[in-house]
């Protein structure tokens, strides 16, 4: 049973995939807690599907995948806040706009020139088969970007979360740390979406925080215990697909959306239990 | 007295709809000021403005270099359920000083615990913002202005939404905060329970229609010019009460007798149902 467990080890490939679908799980994790309390889960969902389209786009140019693809992601999700801007437009309208347009280019384009060069079904559905140990660099550089920008930036990007108005009037550059989290939000979904896959990774980042959100009320702890489902749900996940034979996405999101069912149900009873008395 | 804050000639549009109009209020060191008008008069608008959040296309806003203001939003705006406990809330305050780190340091958390006692919730730092009462809840967001060290307090509708007995508490708070020597400036709907008590207040509509001590600045005729609608103006313990004038120009299904000048019957119509502070 355990040589069976640990028989994925041996292989290279699962090797650097676990390596890459727990840091995803932890990177999300904690990124995803900003984009859901600042009510960006479609933004999120929106960036990866645009990020395909230029995916799509630098794989018939020849051009380096994640200058490529990043590039479009971020042009992308400055156009949606440009379009927000002017009002006339919902930020989800702009959203839908952009990112299915820029989705539908991808398709079309590898439609009309052929997949050659490039793994189609791994940028849509994620897939461990192909990573490489350029894959685990690229994460870890993010890793270690997103997770210095929220420890030296922790009380300004706290406060622009909650409370972006006050946060202006006490001298916090807010425009720069919204731009900041955008590049930061692109440059995750750029380098996860190998194992998880651009339909996916919306998943791995709204339901760890949320599972997080249920256990606690205080930022700091729900931006751990977030980072800490998120790589746990990967690393699980990700095992679960070698042995189901499932691709990598599929099994990494149906291990969080498990993870926090359970969660659900235990902590609607737990408050149930403690209604009575804090309704005093 | 050196102007804290001085909008001058002030104009301010969403879009061609111009808000603010010409605008020139001063706030000098330790005022205590209300600014009052209708809904859409550009009372929001104006504090953003003295904050600095929003920057005006004309006119000049000119600060006291290094003015050091804190901004307490209307407790209607804020997202109740965001994970942040009282702690969390009131350190934001510390954002701008030389620490980065994420965790507050010791002679941090002892500030926020001096702050969170002198208002009267001291015990409470622990608990998340929505576990609290409504009153408290208020204090969270006084305490983590005055975390700051502000000279200035902006407050936006501190009272709406709020019982009497806490427009009470709050008055009698802020009293106490301007008696220090913090100069407040906040808006209001709230004539009668709010602006009638405070030293200084503002009309506002657009421009500004009035500016002084409530008994020359609520008048009649001010208040008309302010809220384009008939309004009375009493006197009760020495200040002035407004009163809705509705009754005397609607049409109405039982005409009173004694409709025009009936002050018991017109006391019963006061649209906040205030009065003059104990």
């Amino acid at each position: 049973m355990i040589d069976e467990l640990l028989r994925p080890f041996d292989f290279e490939f699962f090797r650097n995939g676990l390596l890459v679908a727990t840091m995803a799980g932890a990177l999300c994790g904690a990124i995803g807690v900003y984009v859901v309390l600042k009510g960006m889960s479609y933004i999120g969902h929106g960036l990866s599907h645009a990020i395909f389209g230029g995916f799509a786009a630098s794989a018939l140019l020849g051009v380096n995948f994640l200058l490529g693809a990043g590039a479009w992601g971020v042009a992308s999700a400055f156009m949606i806040n440009g379009v927000t801007r002017r009002r006339v437009i919902g930020s989800d309208a702009a959203i839908g706009v952009i990112t299915t347009a820029s989705f539908a280019l991808g398709l079309a384009l590898f439609a009309l020139f052929g997949r050659a060069g490039a793994n189609f079904d791994a940028a849509l559905f994620g897939s461990i088969l192909g990573v490489g140990a350029d894959d685990v660099i690229a994460i870890a550089v993010v890793s270690l970007l997103a997770g210095a920008l929220i420890f030296l930036r922790y009380r300004a990007l706290l406060f622009t979360t909650f409370d972006p108005e006050v946060a202006d009037v006490a001298g916090v550059n807010t425009a720069r740390i919204d731009a900041l989290l955008t590049v930061v939000l692109a440059a995750s979904i750029l380098v996860t979406m190998q194992v998880l896959g651009v339909t996916l990774i919306a998943a791995v980042l709204v339901i760890p925080p949320a599972i997080a959100r249920m256990l606690t009320n205080s930022f700091a702890r729900m931006l751990g215990l977030a980072s800490g489902i998120g790589a746990v749900c990967g690393f699980v996940g990700m095992n679960l697909s070698y042995h189901l034979d499932v691709q990598s996405g599929p099994t990494i999101v149906l291990v969080a959306a498990t993870v926090f069912g359970v969660v659900f149900c235990a902590t609607s009873r737990a408050s149930r239990a403690r209604a009575p008395a804090s309704n005093m | 007295m050196t102007a804290l804050v001085e909008l001058a000639r002030l104009t301010y549009g969403y879009g061609s709809q111009p808000v603010l109009e010409e605008v020139d209020i001063a706030i000098g060191d330790g005022e205590f000021v209300g600014i009052v008008g209708p809904s859409g008069a550009g009372k929001t608008t104006a504090l953003r403005v003295v904050a600095g959040s929003l920057r005006a296309a004309h006119g000049s806003v000119v600060r006291r270099p290094g003015l050091r203001m804190a901004y307490v939003p209307q407790v209607e705006t804020i997202n109740w359920s965001f994970p942040v406990t009282v702690q969390e809330c009131v350190l934001m305050a510390r954002v701008g000083g030389g620490r980065r780190l994420p965790w507050s340091s010791r002679a941090e958390r002892a500030e926020i615990a001096a702050v969170l006692e002198r208002l009267d919730i001291g015990d409470l730092a622990g608990r998340h913002i929505r576990e609290l009462s409504g009153g408290q809840q208020q204090r969270v967001f006084i305490a983590r202005a005055l975390l700051g060290e502000p000279e200035l307090l902006l407050m936006d509708e501190p009272t709406s939404g709020v019982d009497v007995r806490l427009r009470h508490e709050l008055l009698h708070l802020l009293d106490d905060l301007h008696a220090r020597g913090l100069a407040i400036l906040l808006t209001t709907h709230d004539l009668n329970g709010i602006a009638a008590h405070l030293p200084r207040v503002i009309c506002l509509n657009k421009r500004v229609i009035a500016d002084g001590v409530p008994h020359h600045v609520l008048t009649a005729d001010v208040l008309e010019r302010t809220y384009g609608a008939s309004m009375e103006v009493l006197e009760h313990g020495g200040m002035p009460v407004v009163v809705d004038n509705f009754r005397h120009h609607a049409h109405h299904p039982h005409p009173h007798p004694h409709a025009p000048h009936d002050h018991h019957h017109a006391h019963d119509h006061e649209p906040h149902g205030s009065q003059a502070r104990a």
